[in-house]
C-alpha cells in the first residue's frame, strides 16, 4: 500500500470535502488508503455520481410503452418493433475538447460509442452538438477557430475510420463559450432484442476479463477534471486527457458483438470515464455480487504504475465482461481472431466488495454498492436563475430588411455548416436517408423497413433568458423536427450542460432547466431514457449560458423524405401555423437581436404546447400523405431564413410571398416563434383541409418560382434577394470565419 | 454470379458492398476474412472502403501484406475480375495492382458528398453498360483520393484508354481528373467514389449500379 499520509490537503486535492471524506471512513470503518482515496474521489465526483444533480433527474420521465432500458445502464433502449430495438445516449466531452480539440473530441466520439456496443448494438448514426466561442474575436478568436477546427478533425477522425455515419447537430457560436466550448455527441446503435447485454456481474466464481487497449498513464484523473471550474493551471492539465484509437474501437467492436454471440459471455462494460474502478464496482453493484481483481494480471503500457495509477487510469478502448466459468476459451478465441488482447484480471465473488490486489496483497476493498450507488447526493441551494439582460425592449432603429437577411445568413448560427459535416462520412452504412442539413436525420433499419429519425436542440440563448421556457422550447423543436420529416417522436436523451452548480443562481438554472424537460418531454410523450451532466462549465468564474440538450429520437415507415428544398416552380407556399405572434420582449432572444441588434433582452419565444402538438400532428400527416414536396420547420431567424433555406436546394427554386400581418416587419420576419412549418405544395386544398381538421391556420402566403426570393408585407416589397447569390454567401460563409 | 468481398480489419464499406450485390442486384455474396490463403469460388472480388489496418501508415501500406492478398494477385494474374473501392483502390495500388499513387487531398480535409463521375471509358468488365454521354451521380468519402502518378504513366493511362471514370468537378486535386483506372489487362479497377453507396433511390442515387450491371453483364458474354 502506498505511503502517502492522508491529509487534509490531500482530501482537498481529490476535490472531496471533509463530510465526503468522515463518510468514506464510515463505509470502509477506518481510514482509505490512498488508491481507496482516488477510488473514492473518481466515484464519487460530479462527473460519475450526478451528486449535484440526481435528486432533480429523477422529475424526468423515464418509462413508456416502446422503453426497454430506462437511464442507470451505459444507454436506454427503446423497441422499434419486428424484432429490433435501439440504444442511444448523448454524452459531453466539453473540458477534455478545450485542453486539446482533436483527441478530446475523438475521444468523445469513441466513449459514446463504446456505450453503444456495449449494450449489444452496432452503432449506426453520431450526431454532435458543438458550441464554441466567436470566431471572429479579437481577443480569443484565433483560439476559438483552432478549438473548432480540432474538434471538427477530431470527431471526422474517429467516427470515419470506425465507420459510423455522422448524420447530424448543431453548431452554435457564442461568447460564453469562448472559454468553454462545448462538445456534445450523440450515438445510437440497433441490435436484435434478444441480443441486447447488460453491464451485470454475475455468477459467483465467474471468471472477470479485461479486453482491448494496454492501461497507460493517460487520463487519470480526467473525470474529476471534468468536475471542476477552469483555471489557468487547467492547460497544463493536457496529459489528462486521453488518446483515440478508432481503429482499436473497430475491432473491439467487431470482437466483442462476435464474442457476445457465442452467448458465453455475462455480463460487460466499457471502460469510460473512471476507467477499471468504475466498470469494477458498477458491474458488481448491479449485480449484487462482488469482484476481485489483480493488478498485476492488467495489460500495461508502461513499467512501474501503482494501484492508484492503474485504478484511475481512462486509457481508451478497454472493455470488462465477465464469462461463463468454463466457456471463456469460447470468447478468448474470438479476441484473438480480431488480434485483441484479452486477459482474465479476476472473478467474481459473493462479499458484495470491490477487491483489489497488487503482487497478491489487498490495496483496496471496499462495498461496490456504497462506492457505486451511495455516493453523497446534495440538494444544492438555489435561488433565482442568473440572467443579466434587461427584461426591456430597447429602442431598435428601423428594420433594413434588405440588408437583415443576406447579414444573418452569413452570421455563424445560420450559415451552411457544410465546412463542418463534408469532413464527416454521412453515408457509411448506405442507411442515411436523409444526413445533414435535414431537418431530422433519417437513417433506415435495412432489416425491417422502419427508419429511425433523430434531432439535436439546443438554445443556450433562450435559456438565458428563461431556463424553464428554452428547456420546453428545444424539447418542441426537436419534437417538430421529427414530425417535419413525417416521423412519431418516441423517446429522447439529454445532456446538461452547466456551469458551477454549488452557485445557487446557477443551480437554480439547472433545477429550472430539467423541470422545464421534463414536463415538455412528458407532454410528447418522449421519455428520457438516459443521459448526461456536465458542470462546472466555467472559465476563470465565467459561466457559459445553461445549455440543455436534447435528442429526439423517432420512428417512421422507410419512405423517401420530402426534404427541405422546394423542388419546382408554381406551387403554392403554406406556412402551416400561420405568421403567429411576438410582442418585443419576445424578440429579444432571436437571431436578429443577436446579430442585428447586437444585444438580447427579454425572454424567449412564446409556446403553447398544445398548438404546438396539432401543428405537428398535421405536418407529420400532410408528410405521410405525400401532400408536401418540401417541408421545413421554423427555427432560428425565423419566416424569412427558413423560407431561403428552402430555396438552397439543386433547383435554385426560390418564392414569392405576401404576408398580411400588422406586425413590424423585421417582427414579422425574423421572430422566432414555435409551432410553425413552411411547405411547398401541389395540392394546397387538401393541405388546408387536413390543417382545419387539426385546428391548424394553413394561409397560402405566396407561390415558388425560379431564381428569386421575394418578400411582400400587405402588399408592399420588403425585399428581393437572388437565390443564387444568396446561396453563395450562405455556403462560404464558416469557411472564410474559420480562415 | 458470386462476388467475394473481403474483410480486412478496419474495412468499413464491406456490409454495404455486401448489401448492394446481394440485396439490390439479388447476387451472391461471399465474405472473405483477410487471413484467408484462398478466395473460394467467386467470379468478382471487392477491396471494400475503409480504414484497413487503421491506415495509420499510409494507407493500404499494411494491407497489402495481408495474407489474402496473394491469392488475390494470383486471382488477377489469371483474369479474375478485380474491383477495388476507396481504400480497396489504395490497396490494389500499394499492391502493385494498378499504377499511380493516393494521396492527400488537395484541400488536406476528408470529404464526403455526391459527386458527378463521366466514364472515360466503356471498353471494360466494369463500364460496359455505362454510356460516355452522361454523368453517374456517386458519393465520395475519403481523405486520401487525389491520384497521383507521373507524366509517363498518365500518358500511358490515357493512351491505352486505361481511365475508368473522371471527375466532372474535381473535388481533391486528382491528376487530370482521374477518378478512376484500369490495370492493362483491363480486369482489375480501382475507384475511390462509392458505386455500392448509390444503387437505391433511398441511398439519394441509382447511378453506381452501372459498374455492378456492367460486371454481371460482362459476365454473361464472356
Amino acid at each position: 500500500m502506498s505511503a502517502a499520509a492522508i491529509t487534509p490537503d490531500l482530501i482537498a486535492q481529490h476535490q472531496l470535502t471533509s463530510q465526503e471524506y468522515d463518510k468514506i471512513v464510515s463505509i470502509l470503518g477506518r481510514e482509505p488508503s490512498y488508491t481507496e482515496l482516488g477510488i473514492f474521489s473518481v466515484m464519487w465526483s460530479e462527473h460519475c455520481s450526478y451528486k449535484s444533480s440526481r435528486l432533480h433527474l429523477k422529475k424526468l420521465p423515464t418509462r413508456g410503452k416502446l422503453v426497454v432500458q430506462g437511464p442507470g445502464e451505459n444507454a436506454g433502449i427503446i423497441d422499434i418493433g419486428g424484432g429490433y430495438v435501439i440504444a442511444f445516449k448523448i454524452e459531453s466531452h466539453n473540458h477534455p475538447s478545450f485542453i486539446e480539440p482533436f483527441q478530446g473530441a475523438a475521444t468523445g466520439v469513441g466513449g459514446i460509442l463504446r456505450d453503444i456496443f456495449t449494450m449489444g448494438a452496432r452503432p449506426i448514426a453520431v450526431m454532435d452538438s458543438l458550441r464554441f466561442g466567436r470566431l471572429d474575436d479579437p481577443e480569443t478568436g484565433a483560439r476559438n477557430r483552432r478549438i473548432l477546427s480540432g474538434v471538427v478533425s477530431g470527431i471526422a477522425h474517429y467516427g470515419n475510420c470506425f465507420g459510423v455515419p455522422t448524420v447530424g447537430g448543431e453548431t452554435i457560436f457564442e461568447s460564453c463559450y469562448d472559454g468553454n466550448p462545448l462538445v456534445n455527441v450523440f450515438a445510437l446503435g440497433v441490435c436484435r432484442k434478444e441480443d441486447v447485454f447488460y453491464a451485470k456481474a454475475a455468477g459467483i466464481g465467474n471468471p472477470v476479463i479485461y479486453v482491448g487497449a494496454r492501461t497507460g498513464r493517460d487520463g487519470i484523473h480526467g473525470a474529476s477534471m471534468a468536475s471542476a471550474e477552469f483555471t489557468e493551471e487547467s492547460k497544463q492539465k493536457r496529459p489528462n486527457v486521453q488518446v483515440g484509437d478508432p481503429f482499436l474501437e473497430k475491432l473491439l467492436l467487431e470482437a466483442c458483438l462476435e464474442a457476445m454471440h457465442t452467448g458465453a459471455i455475462v455480463g460487460i462494460q466499457d471502460m469510460g470515464a473512471a476507467g477499471l474502478t468504475c466498470s469494477t464496482c458498477e458491474m458488481g453493484s448491479r449485480g449484487s455480487v462482488g469482484i476481485e481483481i489483480e493488478l498485476d494480471r492488467v495489460p500495461q503500457r508502461e513499467t512501474g504504475m501503482t494501484p492508484y495509477e492503474i485504478m484511475l487510469s481512462e486509457s481508451q478502448e478497454r472493455m470488462l465482461l465477465v464469462a461463463d466459468k468454463g466457456r471463456e476459451d469460447e470468447v478468448f478465441r474470438v479476441f484473438r481472431k480480431w488480434g485483441l488482447e484479452a486477459v482474465e484480471i479476476g472473478l467474481v465473488t459473493n462479499d458484495g466488495k470491490l477487491r483489489v490486489k497488487q503482487h497478491g496483497k489487498v490495496v483496496a476493498e471496499i462495498p461496490n454498492r456504497e462506492l457505486a450507488d451511495e455516493a453523497p447526493l446534495y440538494d444544492r441551494p438555489h435561488t433565482r436563475p442568473m440572467r443579466q439582460a434587461p427584461l426591456i425592449a430597447p429602442a431598435l432603429p428601423a428594420a433594413d430588411v434588405q440588408k437583415a437577411l443576406p447579414a444573418l445568413m452569413v452570421s455563424g448560427d445560420l450559415c451552411s455548416k457544410r465546412w463542418i459535416w463534408q469532413q464527416y462520412d454521412y453515408l457509411v452504412r448506405s442507411s442515411t436517408v436523409a444526413g445533414p442539413g435535414s431537418d431530422a436525420a433519417i437513417v433506415r433499419i435495412k432489416e425491417t423497413g422502419t427508419s429511425v429519425v433523430m434531432s439535436l436542440d439546443g438554445n443556450g440563448r433562450y435559456c438565458y433568458l428563461s431556463p424553464r421556457e428554452g428547456a420546453i422550447l428545444a424539447v418542441a423543436e426537436s419534437c417538430r423536427n421529427l414530425s417535419t420529416v413525417g416521423a412519431r417522436p418516441v423517446a429522447a436523451t439529454n445532456c446538461l450542460n452547466f456551469g458551477n452548480p454549488e452557485r445557487p443562481e446557477i443551480m437554480a438554472q439547472l433545477v429550472e432547466a430539467i423541470e422545464g424537460m421534463s414536463e415538455a418531454c412528458r407532454f410528447f410523450g418522449t421519455p428520457i431514457t438516459g443521459g448526461n451532466v456536465s458542470l462546472y462549465n466555467e472559465t476563470l468564474g465565467e459561466g457559459i449560458y445553461p445549455t440543455p440538450v436534447i435528442g429526439i429520437v423517432g420512428l417512421m415507415k422507410t419512405a423517401e423524405p420530402a426534404g427541405v428544398a422546394f423542388r419546382n416552380a408554381g406551387r403554392s407556399v403554406i406556412l402551416l401555423g400561420g405568421v403567429g405572434a411576438c410582442d418585443d420582449t419576445r424578440f429579444g432572444g432571436t437571431q436578429y437581436a443577436k446579430v442585428i441588434a447586437k444585444q438580447i433582452w427579454g425572454l424567449p419565444p412564446a409556446l403553447d404546447l398544445e398548438r404546438e402538438k396539432r401543428v405537428q400532428e398535421a405536418i407529420r400527416e400532410i408528410v405521410n400523405e405525400g401532400l408536401a414536396e418540401s417541408a421545413h420547420d421554423l427555427s432560428d431567424g425565423g419566416l424569412a431564413v427558413t423560407l431561403t433555406e428552402c430555396s438552397f436546394g439543386p433547383a435554385a427554386i426560390g418564392a414569392r410571398i405576401d404576408l398580411s400581418s400588422g406586425l413590424r416587419p423585421e417582427v414579422l420576419l425574423f421572430h422566432e416563434g414555435p409551432s410553425r412549418v413552411l411547405l411547398s405544395t401541389a395540392y394546397p386544398d387538401k393541405v388546408a383541409a387536413t390543417a382545419a381538421r387539426h385546428g391548424v391556420d394553413a394561409p397560402v402566403v405566396g407561390v415558388t418560382m425560379e431564381r428569386e426570393v421575394e418578400i411582400r408585407q400587405n402588399g408592399k416589397l420588403l425585399g428581393k434577394w437572388e437565390v443564387a447569390q444568396l446561396k453563395t454567401l450562405y455556403d462560404l460563409a464558416l469557411e472564410s470565419h474559420v480562415r | 454470379m458470386t462476388f467475394g468481398v473481403i474483410v480486412f480489419p478496419g474495412s468499413n464499406r464491406d456490409h454495404d458492398a455486401a448489401y448492394a450485390v446481394s440485396s439490390v442486384l439479388d447476387q451472391k455474396v461471399e465474405i472473405i476474412w483477410h487471413d484467408s490463403p484462398t478466395l473460394g469460388a467467386v467470379d468478382v472480388v471487392i477491396l471494400p472502403g475503409g480504414f484497413a489496418y487503421g491506415d495509420y501508415l499510409r494507407c493500404g501500406a499494411i494491407a497489402k501484406f495481408s495474407p489474402v492478398m496473394k491469392a488475390v494477385k494470383k486471382f488477377a494474374a489469371d483474369g479474375g475480375l478485380v474491383l477495388g473501392i476507396c481504400n480497396g483502390f489504395q490497396i490494389l495500388v500499394e499492391a502493385g495492382l494498378l499504377p499511380g499513387a493516393l494521396i492527400r487531398n488537395r484541400g488536406l480535409q476528408f470529404i464526403c458528398r455526391e459527386v458527378d463521375l463521366r466514364p472515360a471509358t466503356t471498353n471494360s468488365p466494369f463500364t460496359c453498360a455505362a454510356s460516355k454521354d452522361r454523368v453517374y451521380r456517386v458519393p465520395i468519402a475519403h481523405g486520401e483520393g487525389c491520384y497521383f502518378a507521373d507524366e509517363r504513366t498518365l500518358d500511358e493511362l490515357e493512351s491505352e484508354d486505361r481511365v475508368a471514370f473522371r471527375y466532372v468537378d474535381n473535388p481533391n486535386g486528382s491528376l487530370r481528373d482521374i477518378a478512376g483506372v484500369l490495370n492493362r489487362e483491363r480486369n482489375v479497377m480501382g475507384m475511390m467514389p462509392h458505386p455500392e453507396d448509390a444503387t437505391e433511390l433511398l441511398m439519394g442515387s441509382t447511378d453506381g449500379l452501372v459498374v455492378f450491371q456492367s460486371l454481371i453483364s460482362a459476365a454473361v458474354r464472356a
